[in-house]
């Protein structure tokens, strides 16, 4: 049974960090309906970023506000360059866009940074700790990762309670009716990529201390899509909460269900239960049924 | 012109007690009336009475949670959209729904598609039967370009078109079926006078030469009036009125529904 | 000036529905296929085969396959590498386990397998659109390439792991030298484009299109969805499925089953996004393009004096390819194709501008 507890405590661990990048998603697909496919090449490009100035010889704290800089800077390209030409598309060209966008930014921070796996820390304490006698073993900085996901959240959750919060949503809504109330759509593009660029920012960091900052981190985060089924594309708690399904189920049927089949099943059991969810009940756990109308 | 000579025939298609809803908002309650072979039929009101939902649920988009349809003498339950285009009910749009990435000739070939028969592997090879079949019915797709007069038009992508031809396309695309009962949801909406002159000639035309059945939705009263030969009035999803044109012109909930009642 | 077509008029409509209604075109298509097919035997290296052409057919045919589902019926896929794969696979297991079969049924069954396999990946189509799909058929592309693996039955246990080729042969030609292999891919893509040339221009086509571009009025105007979309499926993976066959026979010749990755996916829709969308001809000019651009990044650099590791090259391949995606989506989101008709368009009525 402590086994058990064990794999379990492991699986929604790794699951918070689908759940950063999946709310990374969330958030773009809320406010402007583009199903940003770029979200898991920008941990990667964040992380390289923090982790090449670090070891620069930048202080954290500085390398940090830097970062958060470039992913500034991120939106705005991405706003300006990409989003503006698109607007009004259909949601599939501004997903085949971002794919592009993705295999940019994927190809643009290792031409810098170059491809090596690195290192990255930023002192979280990495020590097991025991639970119930011993028996169960967790790492505390995974409880350090819950931690700042959930602090991630909380803001999160807050900032759409604002004004600007308000806005986003109306943009999501219909962008030239949002346009048409004043709403500066192009503002309003730059800031919620922003805010999914600190979002993936977080997510690197926590990634890169975990398993060191590599290329494959961008596959890794591909994830978070069977992680959006589950939870509905408009959900913020869906996001989260699918991603524990899912990083604890990987896990389980890892160790449960593995070894009958050969093993190796970590790698597509997400997007198994992403398509049988698909089957059966489209719009996710949390997300809306829509009416077409014609 | 709705002229009295006019043969209008038995009871085509027959709607009972239909009431839809969507979670708590009632769309339409209780409704009934019928169509009859070869008459023009307008549904009016104003918006948001239920009119295109009405068309909805005839042909089998939504399904009403009460009451029964009757098409032909034949009671339906649940059906699917293509099973009504199927049984002979083709429709246009309020908001033009043609393929905007085909050209004009393309969707007009589309609309028949039920006709056709070619399958997968005759259509790869094409030579031989898919090709005489291509032909066939491209004949027939040009007589309905001649009669609808947008000959220039039939390679051009209708993305492209402006807004009463694309209109007139769709016409086109729904009378390529040969239908029996053609539903149009709004068919003038957005033209000038001269447009809707030329639709009221298409709509009118249809009807005569065809003897195709006509249900329609409209705002424009002068219009409305003009062509059909009875008039089903909505509001608030519920029926008002039943008639004749100078009926439902004289009736007074119409007039109510219309023109506001002094409380 | 000789590309006119005034004083030409078309007097059935069969001449009307022709795949090439203007003789110029089809003196140009002639002369294409000439070259094709006795030209560049002629000229061509054992190097300029296996390095370019080989996997230009090939991967041409991969994208042609994804241009039916994608660009005519706009169900999005990021499952084509996996697709490839089933083709390989299956062909590997016909042809080894039946070994005098003829090498195009070989290949047709091939096809007909990967369309099950795609059809049945395809379900969730009926019920979801757009990006939902791409992560459906992300399932597809993750578990089939594990299943090749784990699965020993289909590569008849091979310790190795390895899949390789068997002697091609059909009608008594055995097919070795990378001018044969050329010559034995070209006749089957040749025949292949022509027969999707054909699905496009007919009711499949029209079917799928009207799919893409408004599924609800298609279905009220009697378009069945579920035949649509699962015919798309799988005449598109039949296609790719063959590819896939044809990848492992004539190009590579060996290789792990679980080689048939993501970026094969992603190199395919790449090509159909640059190629033109819902365009046959465009899938062919993605695939050259695509094709040619790491060459050239990697031939280039150093004749201008730099020197770039192939690390970088790989690097720069990604960024070029990013942002030529966005680039076409905003200028010509269809594509080279587009462009190609632009300019016959303009060539039609040159010197005058309109």
């Amino acid at each position: 049974m402590a086994f058990f507890f064990e794999v379990l405590i492991g699986g929604l661990m790794a699951g918070v960090m689908y759940s950063l990048v999946a709310l990374g998603f969330v958030l773009i697909f809320k406010a402007s309906g583009v199903f940003n496919f770029a979200q898991g090449a920008m941990v990667l490009f964040a992380g390289l970023f923090f982790v090449g100035f670090t070891e620069l010889g930048v202080p954290t704290w500085l390398s940090l506000l830097l970062t958060v800089g470039v992913m500034v800077l991120l939106a705005v390209a991405v706003e300006r360059l990409v989003l503006r030409h698109l607007v009004n598309q259909e949601g599939i060209i501004l997903f085949m866009a971002t794919i592009g966008v993705s295999f940019f930014l994927d190809g643009f921070g290792q031409t810098i940074w170059g491809s090596n796996v690195k290192q990255l820390d930023i002192g979280i304490p990495t020590d097991p700790i025991f639970l119930m006698d011993g028996e169960i073993l967790i790492q505390s900085f995974d409880l350090w990762a819950a931690l700042v996901a959930g602090t991630l959240l909380a803001s999160l959750v807050v900032f759409q309670k604002t004004r600007t919060g308000r806005a986003l949503r109306a943009v999501a809504d219909d962008h030239q009716a949002a346009q048409s109330v004043g709403i500066p759509l192009n503002v309003i593009w730059i800031i919620v990529w922003a805010i999914a660029g600190l979002v993936a920012l977080v997510a690197g960091v926590m990634w890169g201390s975990k398993l060191g900052m590599q290329p494959a981190i961008v596959s890794l985060a591909l994830k978070a899509l069977p992680v959006l089924i589950l939870g509905g594309f408009t959900s913020i708690p869906g996001a989260i909460i699918g991603g524990l399904i899912i990083g604890a189920g990987e896990k389980l049927a890892e160790v449960y269900i593995g070894p009958l089949v050969g093993g190796g099943i970590e790698n597509w059991f997400a997007y198994v239960l992403a398509l049988a969810f698909l089957l059966i009940r489209p719009q996710g756990l949390f997300g809306e049924k829509l009416i077409e109308r014609v | 012109m709705s002229a009295p000579e006019k043969n209008i025939g038995d009871i085509l298609l027959k709607v009972e007690n239909i009431s839809l809803s969507f979670g708590g908002v009632k769309a339409l309650t209780d409704i009934s009336f019928e169509i009859r072979e070869r008459e023009i039929l307008a549904i009016i009101g104003p918006n948001g009475a239920g009119k295109s939902s009405m068309l909805n649920c005839i042909n089998g988009f939504y399904h009403p949670q009460q009451g029964t349809i009757t098409y032909r003498g034949e009671k339906r339950k649940q059906m699917r959209p293509h099973e009504a285009a199927k049984q002979g009910i083709a429709r246009t749009f309020q908001n033009i729904a043609l393929f905007k990435g085909m050209s004009t000739l393309d969707n007009i070939m589309t609309g028949r598609l039920l006709k056709m028969k070619s399958g997968l592997f005759t259509s790869a090879i094409y030579k031989g039967p898919a090709e005489r079949e291509q032909i066939e019915h491209r004949e027939f797709c040009e007589r309905i370009i001649d009669f609808l007069e947008i000959e220039a038009i039939r390679k051009v992508p209708v993305g492209r078109l402006p807004y009463g031809l694309q209109k007139r396309v769709e016409l086109a695309r729904a009378l390529a079926a040969e239908p029996t009962l053609l539903l149009l949801d709004e068919p003038m909406a957005g033209m000038n006078l001269e447009e809707k002159q030329d639709m009221c000639r298409f709509i009118l035309d249809v009807n005569d030469e065809f003897g195709t059945t006509i249900c329609l939705i409209e705002h424009d009263m002068g219009v409305v009036m003009d062509i059909s030969d009875r008039v089903v009035v909505l509001d608030y999803g519920r029926k008002i009125g039943d008639g004749i044109p100078d009926e439902v012109k004289s009736s007074q909930a119409v007039i109510d529904a219309y023109l506001g009642v002094q409380h | 000036m000789l590309y006119r077509e005034s004083g030409q008029y078309k007097t059935t409509y069969s001449a009307d529905q022709a795949i090439f209604t203007i003789p110029q075109d089809r003196v140009f298509f002639a002369l294409l296929m000439l070259a094709a097919f006795v030209g560049i035997p002629l000229v061509a290296t054992n190097y300029v085969y296996t390095a370019l052409l080989i996997p230009f057919l090939c991967l041409s045919l991969a994208a042609l396959g994804l241009n039916i589902l994608t660009g005519y019926c706009g169900q999005l896929s990021l499952g084509t590498g996996a697709f490839m794969g089933v083709g390989a696979v299956a062909a590997w297991n016909i042809a080894t386990r039946v070994p005098d079969l003829n090498l195009l049924v070989v290949f047709a069954l091939a096809g007909l397998i990967t369309a099950a396999v795609g059809m049945f990946f395809g379900l969730p189509s009926l019920r979801i659109k757009g990006f939902y799909l791409a992560v459906a058929t992300l399932a597809a592309q993750f578990f089939l390439p594990w299943l090749f693996v784990k699965w020993g039955w289909l590569t008849n246990y091979a310790s190795s792991g390895v899949i390789t080729a068997p002697q091609l042969k059909m009608f008594g030609w055995e097919v070795d030298t990378p001018m044969e292999k050329y010559l034995f891919a070209l006749s089957v893509v040749t025949l292949l484009a022509l027969m999707a040339k054909n699905l496009v221009r007919s009711n499949p086509g029209r079917q799928w299109m009207a799919i893409r571009d408004m599924d609800i009025a298609a279905e009220i105007i009697g378009i069945r969805p579920v035949v649509a979309k699962l015919t798309a499926f799988a005449v598109s993976s039949f296609y790719i499925g063959i590819a896939g066959a044809l990848y492992l026979f004539v190009y590579l010749g060996s290789t792990e089953p679980d080689g048939f990755g993501i970026s094969l996916s992603f190199q395919a829709l790449f090509m159909i996004i640059i190629g033109g969308l819902g365009s046959i001809l465009g899938s062919f000019l993605g695939a050259f393009f695509i094709l040619l651009l790491p060459i050239f990044l990697t031939r280039v650099p150093p004749m201008l004096g730099f020197d770039l590791s192939t690390a970088l090259v790989s690097h720069l391949e990604f960024m070029v390819f990013g942002a030529l995606i966005v680039f076409f989506l905003i200028v010509e989101p269809h594509g080279l194709a587009r462009l190609w008709q632009i300019t016959k368009e303009k060539l039609r009525i040159w010197p005058f501008p309109y």
